[in-house]
């Protein structure tokens, strides 16, 4: 079983993200970045499976700057066998159709029995890469599975929807994206970040992929606006009134 | 008027899901509503009357064995031949589990473009403009689609516009096979009975609890308060892991985020993920007994205090408001 898992880095969610207000786009600068929390639970999935099945090779993939170099050594570190990091002046501040084209370009020329990717990016939210890739694959999405079930010839697993949930299932190879829900990441241990050190990482750039020369849309962004930050306002400590306080303040705003 | 698609959301019974009314008010602000829906075999046009009601002015129902069965590929078939027959100026889709797929499929199918996560959409100067609210909501950013069809992702309970009622033309169509391998819908379980609180999404009061509650058991005071001020329910992501309650209750970076009138927090930290989920609250109020807690810099009533002190007396205090007020 070979599986590719697609990473992405975003600014860390546990520090202030910034928006650059006359381009609309990520103030890189502004954060540390770091791997996708979301990610990193695909990439476990993944070594649970071979954790089982030792012949199971893991490749991660990731488009993005230099710096993202480092999030792939993390990743090897947690055991995936080796990388691709896609890197090029010409793909910054691409939107999501690109990517997934840049993505799928790449996952096809290595050949794969499973994608796996997270349900949405905490940078962006969109959720729809993975979809993109699997169309542009050809194959079926198993979208947003809190767990996931992998055997020889199919994945399953449940996902969570408006109302309830659905357990679904695809043949392989197939795309599947997990959610915050799905198995929480293992902790790169003194070995296996020794041994990353040796691990391949391959980098590509733009022209070694096949993209074809077709216009393509683009979502762009126009300008931000940052909302104004919000100022604390009274804070008391309960002597044993506070409730009655605080019906007050609720009273005095029409909020009860 | 430019056609504007919409795609309808509808459950296992095949009724029309609760983001239709903000997918069809968003539409009408853009151009004439077009109704797409994916529907088992004769059970299309009893959705019509509906959707006409939402404000639907063309309803387009593909009909099929497939619909219900197969993930995401009945509904992107149904568009692909609505954008056909209807030339849409864009697509409007549901940013939840089930549609978004169906966004990304579709922008790559038609060659256009997905507008992610929108919370608002408008038209300006012949363009489509589409409002997100980002990190939280710390900043609002637009975007657009060139060069080819503009497809936007709608934020669930969102969109408060709604469209005036309309008599839908119906079409049906046979739904076109599928065309890649497909993802099966094996089960479907519905989630368990309705608690008859207001939803998370949209909600005007939402009372939340954290870890601070300590136990599944003890969450009930949360739910106490909530039914007092009529407000909805929701949850840290520290109170979910915990299994105090179902994921769904989640607010914050990667749950539901809400903008309530009155956002309550009890025995939450206040981390800067669960922050962005209910910062643009109007009005914030905190119990907490750790009067460092971050939540405090951003509530305008902060009691440091235990939740199992201050609730039950809050409660008490509210019903008797309550009965004063009545009189
Ligand atoms: C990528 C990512 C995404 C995330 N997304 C989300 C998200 O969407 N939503 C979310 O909420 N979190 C999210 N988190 C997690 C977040 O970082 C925090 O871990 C979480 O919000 C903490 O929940 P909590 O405040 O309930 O728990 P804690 O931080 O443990 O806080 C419990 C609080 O309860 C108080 N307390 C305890 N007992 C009492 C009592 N008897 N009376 C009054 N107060 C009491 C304590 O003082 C403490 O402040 C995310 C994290 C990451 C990395
Ligand atoms: N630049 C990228 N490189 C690799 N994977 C990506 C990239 N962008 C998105 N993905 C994958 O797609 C998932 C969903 O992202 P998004 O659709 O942007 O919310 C992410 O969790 C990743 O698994």
């Amino acid at each position: 079983m070979k599986i590719v898992v697609l990473v992405k880095q975003v600014p860390d969610t546990y520090e202030d993200r910034k928006i650059d207000l006359s381009s609309g786009l990520l103030d890189r600068d502004a954060s540390d970045i770091v791997p996708d929390e979301i990610n990193e639970r695909a990439l476990e999935s993944a070594l649970r499976y071979k954790d089982g099945q030792k012949a199971t090779e893991i490749v991660v993939l990731t488009m993005g700057p230099d710096s993202a170099t480092k999030t792939l050594r993390k990743m090897l570190s947690m055991g995936a066998d080796s990388a691709i990091h896609i890197v090029d002046d010409a793909l910054a501040a691409s939107d999501m159709v690109q990517t997934a084209r840049v993505l799928a370009a790449a996952i096809q020329r290595g050949g794969f029995d499973l994608v796996l990717a997270g349900n949405e990016s905490t940078d962006g939210r969109g959720g729809v890469v993975p979809a993109m890739v699997a169309e542009i694959l050809g194959l079926p999405l198993l979208p947003s599975l809190d767990a996931l079930e992998l055997e020889a010839g199919s994945v399953s697993g449940t996902c969570s929807i408006d109302g309830g949930s659905l357990s679904v299932r695809a043949p392989l190879p197939a795309v599947v994206s997990v959610t915050e829900r799905s198995a929480e990441a293992r902790f790169p241990n003194f070995k296996g970040i020794m041994m990353a050190k040796r691990k391949p990482v391959e980098t590509m750039d733009r022209a070694s992929l096949d993209l074809g020369t077709a216009a393509v849309a683009a979502s762009v962004v126009g300008s931000a606006t940052k909302r104004p930050a919000r100022a604390a306002g009274t804070k008391i400590i309960d002597d044993g009134t506070a409730a009655q306080e605080l019906a007050g303040f609720l009273a005095s705003n029409r909020l009860i | 008027m430019a056609n504007i698609l919409v795609l309808i959301e509808t459950s296992s019974t095949g009724g029309i899901k609760a983001s239709a009314p903000g997918l069809i008010g968003a539409a009408a602000q853009l151009g004439t509503p077009v109704a797409v829906v994916a529907a088992a075999p004769g059970t299309g046009a009893a959705v019509a009357g509906e959707l006409g009601r939402l404000g639907a002015a063309h309803v387009y129902v593909a009909e099929g064995e497939d619909a219900g069965r197969i993930l995401a590929q009945p509904q992107l078939v149904a568009l692909t031949a609505a954008v056909s027959a209807y030339a849409p100026a864009a697509v409007l889709i549901s940013n939840s589990t089930e549609s978004r797929e169906v966004a990304g499929r579709l922008a790559i199918r038609t060659g256009g473009a997905v507008a992610a996560d929108a919370v608002n959409v408008r038209s300006e100067d012949g363009r489509i403009v589409a409002v997100h609210s980002v990190f939280g909501g710390d900043y609002t950013t637009e975007s657009w689609v060139r060069d080819g069809l503009t497809i936007i992702t709608i934020r669930p309970g969102s969109i408060q516009e709604r469209a005036a009622a309309a008599t839908a033309e119906l079409t049906v169509a046979p739904l076109a096979a599928a065309d890649f391998p497909a993802a099966i819908i094996e089960q479907v379980h519905e989630a368990g009975a309705d608690t008859g609180r207001p939803a998370l999404r949209g909600a005007t009061k939402v009372v939340s609890g954290g870890r601070g509650l300590g136990s599944k058991d003890n969450f009930v005071l949360v739910e106490q308060l909530a039914d007092a001020l009529g407000a909805a329910v929701g949850a840290s992501r520290a109170a979910v892991d915990a299994g105090y309650v179902p994921q769904s209750y989640q607010v914050g970076q990667t749950g539901v985020a809400v903008s309530p009138q009155l956002y309550v927090a009890l025995g939450i930290s206040g981390a800067i993920q669960h922050r962005a989920g209910m910062q643009t609250s109007k009005t914030i109020v905190a119990i907490n007994k750790d009067e460092d807690s971050p939540i405090f810099e951003v509530a305008d009533f902060g009691i440091v205090g235990d939740v199992f002190t201050v609730v039950p007396q809050l409660i008490e205090a509210i019903n008797a408001h309550q009965l004063t007020a009545a009189h």
